[in-house]
């Protein structure tokens, strides 16, 4: 017995040097494979794997003369911040990681910043929006997402148009990120001439919001704003359906962007989602693919289309990628300048880092866009309905 | 107590925690080993209570919390000095948990076991509503405020050293308490409380005084952690999960010693850093846990130094 | 007005759920001096349970609810031999421990084999509108099948020879003993009984609301709450105050941000705790128990 053990540590010490290959630019982050976040950090993941995967078929980054190809070392952070912290400093210290890609979520990105500053990595955030992170006083963040305080100003201006007094309930999950869009929004609302209803949050791990829509209802609510990741935005769709709360107009935070958003069914219909992509936008790339070849791969590889989390995965791989060849040098500093340099146009869309000491790395180009769950022919199909040059239907109003 | 060889043996782990990330400039053992003292700070002042008096704290991890977040917020909002914060953090908590202490210590047994998950529990739930502290959102700190301990890198050096200390305190404050007439009341209301307070121990005084002195410490340790995280928000500051490994720790090591919450602190730090990056096991870490708890339970309640004490008697008069 | 009907309505339907889940916590404390911290898990095996028959094995929702019954508990009865049995007689503490501990063991488990997913049962029944107020269907289902095994506890602990010698057992162990009770036995029984609600219970808030692995922890200490309030070993006083802490959510959240309610509910946890031991129920004359 206490030979194998011997044998299983010795193996497992072995196991945990890191194979040195010498072209080679190591990239670390973690996933939320397990954890409230997992079915969007998933996704992310595929994102930046369909990249690796497409730079590595093409021999690898180029670096001056040289070609790198490009390793992934990631880890399951669990949806969990104490590991997150734990896991970044391995990341760098253990397994050598040249760049870092941000976990999902806000909280777990913040968390992670502190770690990558530390270090002094270039760490590119595809996963989270909120504002906050980018506020103090960093040098190698680069956010690649539209900012939470834009997530729902499209709702908002649709809403506009079709009842400029609409009496608004804001109910959002207590996280950085949901917070951050609400607090924004809310404003929004107001300067737009609309009432806040309503204006509360509930903990992350709600599962029974009977009373809270009960709430809605009686507060009189047209319009309900709000939600947080997939679960709790989920659900909420599906309690609101079930208790009849007949809402004009339904916007939820990322929840119903996601294919598995379709389960719901009828609950899902007429229910908006501020995007940061859609495979129906219309860019024209500078470099890399275009937005019908991302999408086919994507789904050639994962037999599903892809999200904007998949998007934004990808996306921080290709502009690490260009920043790198445009610095010819995988040194974090060269990067850095060239990332805060870039002003380019991808599949994504517009991308352009912030600069300025008060808020570097917060992205200032991307805008988001509007998708509406509609009932065509019996099946259920996510349509683009704002701003109204990207549109691909008509959206849907009031929902029932 | 200088004159004991334990006194010296407690000084030559310090030495040892101190000296050996130090001497390669190991970064990695340095984490590793700050993580390590962490749960040896807070398994053995859990101990006090929970070896010493026999009262399971379940919710201990409410200072270590608390203690972070005062510690961020005086740093983050009122611009105090990292010492001074921490003292302010240790004092605070430690008077808190005299008066949750004074409310829940005349409950007995379970009951007060269920009280403590229940102070943290709803600790957590009103930090997440109570927006000065940053409600569930937490509080950032701001890079800058490594400057004046001499920018990042010297002050996680700073932080570790500090944390060794605090690790060092524990082990001396536990020892110092358990051969003092206090912990003899202590260990006399843990084998019968009645018979003790017959027999002249001031059982609610006493209970109190442990409660609030098994604060001081993790709170501090809180203070530091939080701090070198650089972000603090409710499910970090409170784990109940955290909570329990100080536990499983406590009575791995050997309840009712001093040496033993710290040999099952770094036993349990080495299988859990082992576990968080193992592909398949990561998620067995609550499992082992378990399994370890319940054979310890049934089979061992003394844990390891119950049974190196068994085997070994002379070693009695060694270690404590 | 209706706003509020309706939330204390709706309070009362879950609050009952949550009632039963206490009754089987404080079932096993009455008799046995243990508190049960497996209960959390076998919320959650009874929501799994009801997953897997309806949705995968495709039996209808409510019609899983005896095989939920017998398996948790049988389930209920291993777990006595494995955690409990050895620590009878000890320090309450030692079984605090022991059933935490297989607890650890059962949520790391179920994490490694479901990891954190959302999972939600098909179950729909039309629902009872009140003006603008809809009481979902299932809510209903579930007060009406809370109350049958409820009543059903109660004819069972009253009106037959063996909850007669769980009585018995409870009220005096030794004195059981000797008049020929086989005490282990009938402590197994009752643990099984308390599992047994545990799992319908799961079952029932599965029918409700989506649920996860790490569910069991908020059910389990809710039903902490509930026993504290309705005085442990009490089952009728468990089952009032259940309806009790529902009433007092569907009375503070259309008054209160939905986020103070935990507070709340958990200071009155520890303000009962210290200030009244045998729970709420001291508070009124007492019936017969």
């Amino acid at each position: 017995m206490k030979r194998t053990l011997l044998a299983v540590a010795l193996a497992a010490s072995f196991a945990a040097v890191p194979a040195y290959a010498a072209n080679e630019i190591t990239i670390g982050m973690t996933v939320s494979r397990t954890g409230a976040l997992n079915v969007d950090s998933t996704t992310q993941l595929r994102g930046a794997e369909l990249w690796r995967d497409q730079v590595n078929a093409r021999g690898g980054i180029k670096v001056g003369g040289k070609r790198y190809k490009v390793k992934f070392v990631e880890y399951d952070d669990q949806s969990q911040g104490s590991r997150v912290q734990q896991l970044y400093t391995r990341l760098i210290l253990q397994d050598k990681a040249e760049f870092l890609f941000s976990p999902y979520s806000s909280g777990l990105s913040a968390t992670a910043a502190v770690i990558s500053e530390q270090y002094g990595r270039v760490m590119l955030v595809s996963g989270g929006a909120e504002e906050k992170i980018f506020q103090l006083g960093n040098k190698h963040l680069f956010q690649c997402i539209t900012s939470a305080g834009h997530y729902l100003s499209g709702a908002i201006a649709e809403l506009k148009e079709h009842d400029p007094h609409a009496k608004v309930a804001f109910v959002y999950s207590d996280d950085p990120f949901s917070k951050a869009v609400v607090t924004a929004a809310k404003k929004q609302a107001e300067e737009a001439g609309m009432t806040v209803a309503m204006d509360e949050s509930y903990p992350p791990s709600t599962t029974d919001f009977t009373a809270i829509i009960n709430k809605v209802i009686s507060s009189g609510a047209d319009a309900f704003l709000g939600g947080g990741h997939y679960a709790d935005g989920a659900t909420l769709a599906r309690q609101m359906h079930d208790q009849k709360a007949d809402l004009k107009w339904v916007s939820i935070l990322v929840a119903p962007d996601s294919e598995k958003f379709k389960t719901l069914a009828d609950a899902a219909v007429g229910i908006t989602v501020p995007s940061q992509w859609e495979p129906q936008v219309r860019y024209k790339p500078q470099f890399g693919p275009t937005v019908a070849q991302f999408t086919k791969e994507f789904h050639a590889k994962f037999k599903e289309d892809p999200d904007y989390h998949a998007a934004s995965g990808y996306v921080g791989g290709l502009l690490l990628e260009h920043a790198i060849e445009e610095a010819k040098s995988v040194d974090p500093e060269k990067v850095a300048a060239k990332l805060n340099a870039m002003d380019v146009t991808t599949f994504f869309g517009p991308n352009k880092f912030a600069t300025d000491a008060s808020d570097h790395g917060l992205q200032v180009e991307h805008p988001m866009v509007l998708a509406q769950w509609q009932k065509k022919g019996g099946e259920l199909v996510k349509e683009m309905v704002w701003p109204d040059a990207a549109a691909t239907a008509k959206v849907q109003y009031p929902l029932h | 107590m200088a004159r004991r060889p334990f006194f010296w043996i407690i000084a030559a782990v310090v030495a040892l925690f101190a000296a050996l990330p130090a001497l390669g400039n190991d970064i990695e053992l340095r984490e590793s080993l700050l993580l390590a003292a962490i749960y040896v700070t807070l398994a053995s002042n859990i101990n006090m209570m929970l070896g010493y008096a026999g009262y399971v704290n379940f919710g201990s991890i409410v200072f270590f919390g608390l203690g972070g977040y005062l510690c961020v917020w005086l740093m983050g909002s009122h611009g105090w000095p990292l010492a001074a914060a921490l003292a302010a953090g240790g004092v605070a908590v430690s008077a808190l948990a005299l008066v949750f202490g004074l409310g829940i210590l005349r409950l007995r047994g379970v009951y007060f076991a269920l009280a403590t998950i229940g102070v943290n529990e709803g600790v957590m739930a009103f930090v997440s509503t109570f927006q000065p502290w940053g409600g569930s959102s937490g509080i950032y700190l701001s890079p800058a405020l490594f400057q004046p301990l001499g920018g990042p890198a010297r002050a996680l050096w700073i932080i570790y050293y500090l944390l060794v200390a605090v690790m060092a305190a524990s082990l001396y404050l536990s020892y110092a308490v358990k051969r003092s007439k206090f912990g003899l009341g202590l260990l006399a209301i843990g084998q019968n409380e009645d018979a003790a307070a017959v027999l002249g121990v001031p059982a609610p005084r006493y209970k109190a005084m442990v409660y609030s002195l098994s604060a001081f410490l993790p709170a501090i340790a809180g203070g530091l952690y939080f701090f070198k995280s650089a972000f603090i928000q409710p499910p970090d500051a409170f784990d109940l999960q955290l909570s329990t490994e100080t536990i499983v720790i406590a009575m791995l090591g050997g309840q009712g010693t001093v040496v033993g919450p710290a040999i099952g602190a770094f036993l349990y730090e080495q299988l859990r850093g082992w576990l968080l990056t193992s592909e398949s096991f990561s998620h067995f870490q609550l499992v082992i846990s378990g399994v370890l708890l319940l054979a310890i339970v049934l089979f061992a309640p003394g844990g390891l130094m119950g049974w190196l004490y068994r085997r070994w008697p002379r070693l009695r008069g060694i270690l404590e | 007005m209706i706003g509020l009907l309706a939330s204390l309505l709706d309070g009362v339907l879950i609050g009952a759920v949550y009632g039963l889940a206490a009754m089987g916590i404080t079932l096993i404390w009455g008799v046995m001096d243990v508190v049960n911290l497996t209960h959390g898990s076998l919320i959650v095996a009874g929501m799994f349970a009801v997953y897997a028959l309806a949705g995968a094995a495709g039996l209808p929702v409510y019609a899983t609810l005896p095989i939920v019954l017998v398996g948790a508990f049988l389930a209920g009865l291993a777990l006595y031999w494995i955690s409990v049995h050895r620590v009878i007689g000890q320090p309450p503490l030692m079984s605090l421990l022991s059933t935490f501990s297989v607890n650890l063991v059962l949520v790391g488990l179920g994490t490694a084999i479901w990891s954190t997913d959302l999972f939600n049962v098909p179950a729909s029944l039309p629902g009872f509108s009140l003006g603008r107020y809809t009481f979902p269907g299932t809510h209903l289902m579930a007060a009406a099948l809370t109350a049958v095994i409820a009543g059903v506890l109660y004819l069972f602990l009253y009106r037959t020879r063996i909850g007669k010698a769980v009585r018995a057992v409870s009220g005096n162990r030794e004195a059981a003993e000797l008049v020929g009770i086989p005490t282990s036995q009938v402590l197994a029984l009752a643990f099984g009984l308390g599992a047994a609600l545990a799992g319908v219970a799961g079952m029932l808030i599965a029918t409700m609301f989506p649920f996860t692995v790490l569910s069991g922890d908020a059910y389990q200490l809710k039903s902490f709450v509930v026993t504290v309030l309705g005085g442990l070993g009490n089952p009728t006083g468990a089952l009032l105050a259940g309806v009790a802490l529902g009433l007092v959510e569907g009375l503070t959240t259309p008054f209160v941000p939905v986020s103070w309610t935990l507070v709340i509910e958990f200071v009155l946890f520890v303000l009962v705790l210290i200030a009244l031991p045998g729970g709420l129920v001291q508070l009124w004359p007492r019936r017969r128990d």
